[in-house]
């Protein structure tokens, strides 16, 4: 046994019991092998034009199941590529920003003092920044590069999660249980790595789960103006963009990746609220004092 | 006199998605005008749901069946309307929290007028002179200022105060008191108690009053209901409950309350020393601790606060030392500075021979090893994600590291055994164990260190009355097996007079008095200390009528 | 007084925001490669020059960033790369009243029907209104603004044609709809989800329980006691909603077609128009850190705590 088979096992008896929480999960298990296997199984290739068949809908005649787009390419297997760079894009920038908020936080929130409070008033400025339009510049001046758009978004997103663990660090040190451990003699370096990260575990997965959906949309916010993912590489925002330009001729190519990328943010949003409801300690109303 | 309220086979239920609960089961009284009643039970007896039931306000998932006539008329039948004529107009109603129970957000006038608002025909400016006049009765200094003010402003006893009057305003046939008292420090709920006394014979209430203080019923009521697990197992007279009960659980309840009490309380156990070892554990000279108190700008002048302020004490070999004092006293602060949880302002302060001052806050392992500390709140003192074993190896870990793991083993065995629990237990978490238990694992882990001093930080005081009996008895039986000397920090009077050899008293960060337990208790020399201890209510009706009279006469 | 200082307080408290805002356009201009200010790439001298004039180059750095700040301390932006004839507060003057009147219309659309719909929400809390509501107001999150809108076009415009799909058309109010629709439904979806949450806290508050212990009827508790302290977090909600909608305007004027500030700006971004998309984005900054303010500073008015600890 160790602590984080108990976290498992609570965030498990949390899932199990919330319906909504429960589905989503199912479902996007669902999604995420679909988008691995798919085009391994259809016939085409994710650039591969065919200019007989430009703007076709959507038939099961020709293995095009979600059609073809106006370059005649097979919008099934687009559809599926765009996925995995939509979600490969909100997992990594995720974990970069979950890395940068809890070290900041759980720093913050240990060392206390004189240091929290300007490392939180630092927050406090960089929370007034547009940093979305921020990204947007540094796409402009420093090219579009997927690298960029991992660090870019992971960099704009730790604040709400530095705020929420350091927040919870202070909840954890004013505990008794650190103080009957610093009173046992027990080392700064074990009061953190045993007793204070375990219990922070909770509220970080519950934010990882919260944070992905908003970092898919932050990548497809900027692939939808043109300034994310580049062909010949795509993503669901990019897909919409095209697809948007002509849903009056061929809808088609605008439904099928906005369905994909809405129900993935809708089971991301449903887990991460279920996880809360069950993991988060603390009152949701006072993560701002 | 006739009967204001009869109550008849009143049942209370719970549905939960698994089950129903029985909170009441088939309870029926009567309160006649004008009369006390007090209902006791420990928590889970249902004394609070009767009440609350009565009102309307159980929660969503809760009903209540049977009767409660009040002037005649059946309560649990009215519907939402019919019923918010009776309460608040003819039944007033104060709850446990003073702290939640008023809203913050808007002043303390607009929430009392608009009682009168809707139960009444007066305007505007009757009721803000009705509210300030009642606001005045009730003893709030001030009360224009009060009634235009926010109830976080005030303090406990103060807010208690406000939710008093607010009752009172509509001059109710009948006061629900639902634990006053229990959130409120013990002279202030002295006071308190005095208040709805004093209350009710001027507006010619009748008072139901729930309270888990059998003390607490000594000093106020006429009538008690005994309550357990929903039902009702006795009740009667005052007098007649507490000196002739009937009921089983009567008796074990007081008899509980008896052991551990005020009045002629020395534990038998408690060993009679003629002269204490004169080895000094912890000697502390004019000894202060200051806080930062939050600044209001980032240029504003830093602003301090004394937690501690210029102690002198000595801690002796082998004996419990009780520190008493009600909140804000110091006396935690006083504790977690000796373990070196906090640091030394100025003063000296010698612990087991090292010197803790205010530019050394490291605290050598090895004087770690020799004082351990055991905190209030059970759950939250064990590490919610360690298992009972992992909890109680740490500290082998960190002292013993060079140790076997079979003798390490041995050792968990050995002092789970010693305090009273057995080695099923450590494959579990702390969630899994009763407060109780979880206390005991805290004691086992402050033993494995085999430390010289244990502190207690109120270590009994969240616990059930009968829980609290058993840590007790194991601590003094620690004591007198291990040789240990126990620093007991505690608002409970009567605990700290059972088992403590010595007892210093404090009061906003200095010692008020100190000395040998039954000196201080018997004869205090102080006004503070006087007062303290008369605070206390203590279950025996003759008296507290005694005491109640000598309050009066010393009032007038 | 002390409701003075207490505004004075919190305006002096935005100024290191607005200078790191400033401070750090400038680096990130400054630190580009292939930016504005690098001329390893060959510019007609004449441009050069001008722009050596107009950025003070030749100055030392310190001085160039404290002219930079007194430039767009008195709104000036300077000259635009693209629109040759217009200097870039210009062009910001000419799109912000329109992306102005989207914005306002879009919060107070969310506002209400947020507000509204997660009272009613609560007010039933676990009934089978209350799980819709949920449902669909996380289905409201979930969809972004730029799948929302075309999706209302082919809806609305395509589908029923019973909403024009675009243009301006100076403002006419049915023009107006698709795009403020668009822009504000996540908000209400999320403004709804806020307010039943902090609402059925408060109805379970003990203080909720003394009043219905005092016998006030329903109204006068939800009224007197209830609304207040639920719409506190709505309120300080609204600092992160602006920014939002800012952001989702950006994206509903490039579908619609509004002659917005958005479209400047994503016009700008793509024809690399460094004075164009800087002063923008520092126009965004200030709107932001502006209305943090006032929200803020009306927050502090409300709650009587604030009030008591200032």
């Amino acid at each position: 046994m160790n602590p984080t088979n108990s976290l498992a096992s609570d965030a498990w008896s949390a899932l199990s019991k919330n319906r909504a929480a429960w589905f989503s999960a199912m479902a996007l298990t669902t999604m995420v092998l679909l988008v691995l296997l798919g085009p391994l199984v259809s016939p085409h290739e994710v650039d591969q034009t065919n200019w007989s068949k430009l703007a076709k809908p959507p038939s099961m005649d020709d293995g095009h199941i979600f059609g073809t787009d106006d370059l005649g390419r097979d919008l099934f297997v687009r559809t599926m590529y765009g996925g995995r760079i939509s979600l490969m894009v909100g997992i990594v920038a995720t974990l970069v920003s979950v890395l940068i908020g809890v070290s900041y936080g759980a720093i913050s929130g240990f060392v206390g003092g004189k240091v929290d409070s300007i490392m939180m008033r630092i927050v406090d400025v960089l929370y007034a920044m547009p940093f979305l339009f921020f990204v947007i510049l540094l796409m402009v001046f420093f090219g579009r590069s997927i690298f960029l758009i991992f660090v870019a978004i992971g960099a704009v997103n730790w604040l709400d999660i530095a705020r929420i663990v350091r927040g919870q660090t202070l909840t954890i040190k004013g505990k008794e249980f650190v103080d009957a451990a610093k009173a046992g003699g027990v080392s700064t370096f074990r009061i953190i790595f045993r007793h204070i990260v375990p219990n922070l575990m909770g509220i970080v997965v519950v934010y990882v789960a919260l944070t992905v959906p908003q970092v898919i949309l932050v990548e497809s916010f900027l692939s939808f103006l043109g300034l994310g993912v580049q062909e010949p590489m795509t993503s669901w925002g990019a897909l919409v963009n095209q697809g948007a330009r002509q849903m009056e001729s061929s809808p088609w190519i605008l439904l099928f990746p906005a369905l994909f990328l809405a129900v993935t943010l809708f089971c991301f949003n449903f887990i991460g609220d279920g996880l809360r409801d069950a993991l988060d300690p603390k009152d949701r109303t006072n993560i701002n004092e | 006199m006739s009967d204001l309220i009869r109550v008849r086979d009143l049942t209370v239920s719970f549905k939960t998605r698994h089950e129903a609960i029985l909170a009441v089961d088939r309870l029926s009284f009567k309160l006649k005008e004008n009369e006390i009643l007090g209902i006791v039970g420990e928590s889970g007896s249902g004394k609070s749901q009767t009440v609350l039931s009565i009102m309307g306000l159980l929660e969503q998932n809760g009903s209540a069946t049977g009767e409660a006539n009040f002037h005649g008329i059946n309560l649990l039948s009215l519907s939402m309307s019919e019923l918010n004529r009776i309460r608040g107009k003819e039944i007033g109603m104060i709850f446990q929290d003073p702290m939640s129970s008023l809203n913050p957000y808007i002043t303390i006038g607009s929430q009392m007028s608009q009682i009168l608002a809707q139960h009444t025909d007066l305007t505007k400016k009757e009721r803000e002179e009705k509210c300030v006049e009642m606001l005045d009765l009730v003893g709030i200094t001030n009360p224009q200022k009060r009634f235009d003010g926010y109830s976080f402003e005030l303090s406990g006893g103060m807010r208690q105060r406000v939710m008093i009057a607010s009752a009172l305003l509509t001059s109710p046939k009948l006061l629900i008191a639902d634990e006053p008292t229990t959130a409120l420090d013990v002279t202030v709920q002295e006071k308190i108690l005095d208040l709805i006394l004093e209350v009710r014979d001027r507006f010619h209430m009748s008072v139901i009053l729930i309270t888990h203080d059998l003390g607490v019923v000594a000093r106020t009521c006429e009538k008690v209901l005994v309550m357990k697990e929903g039902r009702l197992q006795e009740e009667g007279e005052l007098n007649q409950i507490y000196y002739s009960p009937e009921s089983e659980y009567t008796r074990e309840l007081l008899n509980k309350s008896k052991q551990i009490n005020l009045v002629n309380s020395k534990d038998p156990r408690k060993e009679e020393k003629t002269a204490y070892e004169e080895n000094k554990l912890v000697e502390a000279k004019e000894v202060s601790v200051l806080f930062d108190l939050p600044k209001e700008g980032l240029f504003a002048p830093r602003e301090l606060i004394a937690a501690v302020d210029g102690v002198s004490a000595e801690i002796l070999e082998g004996e419990i030392i009780g520190v008493v004092g009600e909140s804000g006293s110091g006396k935690s602060s006083f504790s977690r500075t000796i373990l070196g949880l906090q640091k030394v302002t100025s003063g000296e302060l010698r612990v087991l021979g090292q010197q803790l001052n205010s530019q050394k806050t490291f605290v050598a392992k090895t004087l770690r090893q020799r004082m351990q500390v055991v905190f209030q709140d059970p759950y939250s003192s064990l590490n919610p994600r360690m298992t009972i074993q992992e909890i109680l190896l740490e500290p082998l870990l960190v002292f013993f590291s060079d140790q076997d793991r079979s003798v390490r083993f041995d050792r968990i065995r050995d002092v789970l055994v010693e305090v009273g629990l057995d080695e099923h237990f450590l494959g579990r978490y702390p969630h899994e164990l009763s407060g109780g238990q979880c206390q005991r694992v805290a004691i086992a882990r402050a033993l494995l260190p085999i430390p010289e001093l244990l502190v207690c930080d109120e270590a009994v005081s969240a616990l059930d009355a009968s829980v609290r009996a058993e840590i007790i008895d194991l601590l003094v039986r620690l004591k007198n097996d291990r040789g240990l000397t126990i620093l007991f920090i505690a608002h409970d009077l009567a605990v700290v007079r059972k088992i403590c050899d010595r007892v210093i008293v404090m009061e906003k960060g200095k010692i008020v008095e100190q000395g040998d337990t039954e000196k201080v208790f018997q004869n205090p020399k102080e006004e503070y200390t006087k007062n303290l201890i008369s605070s206390v209510p203590v279950a025996d009706p003759r008296l507290e009528k005694q005491r109640r009279l000598e309050r009066l006469s010393k009032a007038n | 007084m002390t409701n003075l200082k207490f505004i004075f307080g919190r305006l002096a408290g935005a100024i290191p925001t607005l200078l790191v805002l400033i401070c750090f356009a400038f680096f990130l201009v400054k630190s580009a490669p292939g930016g504005p200010f690098d001329f390893e790439r060959s510019l007609p001298e004449e441009v050069e020059k001008n722009l050596r004039e107009a950025y003070n180059l030749d100055d030392p750095l310190y001085l160039q960033l404290t002219k930079y700040v007194g430039s767009i301390l008195t709104g000036d932006f300077g000259p635009s790369f693209q629109y040759r004839d217009y200097t870039v507060t210009e062009l910001i003057m000419s799109g912000f009243p329109v992306s102005l009147r989207l914005g306002v219309a879009a919060i107070f659309l969310a506002l209400i029907l947020g507000g509204t719909i997660g009272t009613i929400a609560a007010l039933n809390q676990n009934s089978r209104l209350d799980y819709s509501v949920m449902f669909f107001g996380m289905v409201g999150i979930s969809i972004p603004n730029f799948v929302m809108a075309p999706l209302l076009v082919l809806i609305f415009s395509i589908a029923l044609n019973i909403l024009p799909a675009g243009g301006y058309a100076n403002g006419a109010p049915l023009h107006m709809i698709l795009p403020v629709v668009a822009l504000a439904l996540p908000q209400a979806a999320y403004i709804a989800r806020l307010t039943r949450g902090s609402m059925i806290e408060v109805l379970n508050s003990n203080f909720v329980r003394t009043t219905r212990a005092q016998g006030l009827p329903l109204n006068t508790i939800i009224f007197k006691h209830v609304l207040k302290p639920t719409f506190l977090p709505v309120i300080s909600y609204l600092g992160p909603a602006t920014a939002a909608i800012i952001t989702g305007s950006v994206v509903v004027e490039q579908i619609f077609g509004l002659p917005g500030l958005g479209r400047y700006f994503v016009q700008g971004a793509l024809n690399r128009d460094y004075t164009l998309v800087m002063g923008v984005v520092i126009f965004y900054g200030l709107l932001i850190i502006g209305f943090n303010l006032i929200v803020d500073t009306v927050y502090g008015f409300i709650d009587p705590r604030i009030k008591h600890n200032r």
